[in-house]
């Protein structure tokens, strides 16, 4: 099969795009036949040399997502875009791999991701091998090198002969986003890649991330449920509630004057030393639905002390309300601060 | 087992009802793991004390003896861990060398234990209320209509409605049976109710809901907190008290607010400043570089210095003491010169 000839993307196609982006799982038996809603009409896009930011509860569907970015799950509707190229176009194997090189994935624990019994140079050859063919025994060897070095991983000649249980899980994450960037991505799909790490060694893994933008120019969809976190690396945030958005636009404008409720609940309730405490436990009990057959209308509405009428009649649509911020809800406005929490 | 009244069970939950005095004075506990090639030292001569009411706050990261402390502290360590020695003095006896039959009086009744996965800790193929009968069965409350209102009272305390008296824990969402634990550890209103964290499988909502229903529930019945918890940010509001573990020793026990405002060990600080924060400016952050030292092959000064950013020649040599700043507690040769050595 020859490749479909390859015409520059326009200026303004981002570099991956998702557009009404749907992921339904049946669940039940037979006689009771239902749907979970793990993603419903998700449109998103990421940039160039851009660390997106995917924030939500469990459940809210950010794993999903990056599910459906790796290719892992086929989606119910909606399509992929990656640089203009539709996902469900991809026919061959070797579109397929390409795909995966371009976009790769780091997983959330170090401990499982990698195979105990090899040492660290085999998962690293061996996917040099599946997804840059075109290089050589001798070029691979030197790229292992180079992407061990770029993750700080040093000496790299050394590491790369070590087994995984001699390395600290936060070496290991290290050697996971090692693994990902020898493919040569456009994009690293990084799900919750911090959170098993401990506190005093998370700050190194997200600094990594930064450089790893600056200096290989790779975009991240970075998934999190910490807002803290988020803050501190990504150039945008998405915020996830029950598999849709609830909201996006820039990091700090997002942080600085958030629009939808769901959001601001969440700013308020992430724990900070230095700000005083302003939830109390009657505010909310934190229960995430489970998204199974909805009915239309906004799905915070059951914990949104802002809900209108028209909230439990139309699901909210996100809408521009500042220059790339958008929100969906139907209270929010561009102006004026409605502070629900 | 006779039926004894009810109201003998659940005490009085005034806080003026409550002894005066410490409730429990832990003295140079220490917790070894026996390894085929030697033993290692988990917990390293740790001393406290809790007085009544009060919420004392351990952190540190993974592997630096924080659960194994509670496991000590609760008398539920298991081979290949023993208590190589110290005491354990709870309202004057000591649980270290009590019998399983001592322990089994004091366990629910004056001290409880929430683990960190409810989903472990509750049988899932029993009832909510079952396990709350076992409990109170097990502390002689025969009546069933005691038991019934109590397991109620108790839900119905921590924001869950008593019809899941009937619910299995699968049924329930993982706030929810967190909940339920904190409230089987509430039947008989004990003096100290041990958590070993209870909120870190939660949403940040959830999580921060939980801590609020925790510390209000603390100032209604007047019960001793210890809360072990790797994220130092979230005891930062509810905890009277916070102990810095690092390599199984303590680094460093203050009052809270002190600890967040003017940290004095450089752990302490380093743990501080790997926190991102989501308001004010966007500063570099670096956390802290290399990992936790092997505890089968402890450094032989400070356990800090191979990652300590002020490390000074003496503490290669010797290992820091606890030394007194303030009423602060700290191990740190930076503050040997400000107060006298402690232990």
């Amino acid at each position: 099969m020859t490749e479909p000839a390859m015409t520059e993307p326009p200026m303004t196609e981002p570099l991956l795009r998702t557009a009404g982006l749907t992921k339904h799982f049946k669940i039940g038996n037979t006689l009771s036949r239902r749907t979970l809603h793990a993603v419903d009409d998700v449109s998103l896009e990421i940039g160039e040399r851009e660390i997106v930011a995917l924030a939500g509860e469990s459940g809210s569907g950010k794993s999903t997502i990056a599910r459906l970015l790796a290719k892992l799950y086929t989606p119910t509707s909606g399509e992929i875009y990656l640089q203009g190229r539709p996902l469900s176009a991809i026919r061959s194997r070797a579109d397929m791999l390409r795909y995966r090189g371009e976009v790769s994935m780091v997983f959330q624990d170090p401990f499982a991701s990698i195979n105990p019994v090899f040492r660290m140079s085999h998962g690293v050859l061996r996917g040099l091998k599946l997804h840059r063919p075109e290089l050589s025994a001798r070029q691979r060897q030197q790229e292992a090198l180079r992407v061990f070095d770029a993750v700080g991983l040093t000496p790299a000649a050394e590491v790369l002969t070590r087994f995984p249980h001699e390395l600290s899980g936060g070496q290991r994450q290290r050697v996971g986003f090692a693994q990902a960037l020898a493919l040569a991505p456009k994009l690293i799909l990084a799900d919750e890649p911090v959170s098993m790490l401990d506190v005093s060694i998370r700050i190194g893994l997200l600094n990594l991330m930064a450089q790893l933008r600056d200096n290989e120019g790779v975009s991240i969809l970075y998934i999190t449920h910490d807002i803290a976190s988020a803050r501190y690396v990504a150039d945008r945030l998405i915020v996830m509630y029950a598999g849709q958005i609830a909201e996006s636009g820039p990091v700090e404008d997002v942080l600085a004057s958030p629009k939808h409720p769901y959001t601001q609940l969440l700013l308020s309730a992430v724990p900070d030393p230095r700000a005083p405490l302003t939830i109390s436990a009657e505010t909310d009990k934190g229960e995430p639905p489970r998204v199974i057959d909805p009915t239309p209308g906004c799905r915070f509405r059951w914990r949104c002390p802002v809900a209108i009428d028209e909230c439990h009649q139309v699901t909210p649509p996100l809408r521009r309300l500042l220059p790339q911020h958008d929100a969906a809800c139907h209270v929010a406005v561009s102006d004026a601060p409605t502070r629900a929490f | 087992m006779s039926s004894v009244p009810a109201e003998q069970h659940y005490r009085d939950a005034r806080p003026s009802a409550r002894p005066a005095g410490q409730i429990l004075q832990v003295r140079d506990l220490s917790v070894e793991y026996l390894m085929n090639q030697g033993s290692v030292v988990a917990v390293d001569r740790v001393s406290f004390e809790v007085d009544p009411g009060e919420f004392i706050g351990i952190v540190g990261e993974s592997g630096c003896g924080k659960s194994t402390l509670l496991f000590a502290i609760a008398q539920l360590l298991s081979p290949p861990a023993q208590i190589s020695g110290g005491s354990v003095l709870f309202k004057g006896g000591n649980l270290v060398g009590m019998t399983a039959k001592q322990l089994n009086v004091i366990r629910w009744k004056d001290m409880s234990v929430v683990m960190q996965s409810a989903m472990n800790a509750l049988n899932p193929v029993k009832s909510v209320g079952a396990q709350f009968k076992d409990a109170m069965r097990a502390h002689g409350v025969s009546s069933a209509a005691d038991i019934a209102s109590r397991s109620a009272q108790v839900l119905r305390m921590v924001g869950i409605d008593p019809v899941h008296l009937k619910s299995y824990p699968h049924q329930l969402s993982g706030g929810m049976r967190q909940r339920s634990m904190i409230a089987m550890a509430m039947l008989f209103t004990p003096d100290l109710v041990i958590m070993d964290e209870p909120t870190s499988a939660l949403d940040v909502v959830a999580q921060r809901s939980l801590m609020v229903q925790i510390k209000e529930l603390q100032r209604e019945l007047g019960f001793a907190v210890i809360f072990v918890t790797h994220d130092m940010s979230l005891v930062s509001h509810f905890s009277d008290r916070l102990m810095v573990m690092y390599a199984g020793q303590v680094a460093e026990l203050g009052a809270t607010r002190q600890v967040f405002d003017s940290p004095l060990h450089p752990y302490s600080v380093g743990l501080l400043d790997a926190f991102p924060s989501i308001r004010g400016p966007r500063v570099p952050l670096t956390g802290i570089p290399g990992s936790p030292p092997d505890l089968a092959r402890p450094p032989a000064g400070c356990r800090f210095a191979p990652r300590c950013p002020k490390v000074m020649d003496r503490c290669q040599q010797e290992p820091p003491e606890l030394y007194t700043v303030d009423g602060t507690l700290v191990r740190c040769f930076l503050h040997a010169a400000g107060g006298a050595g402690h232990d």
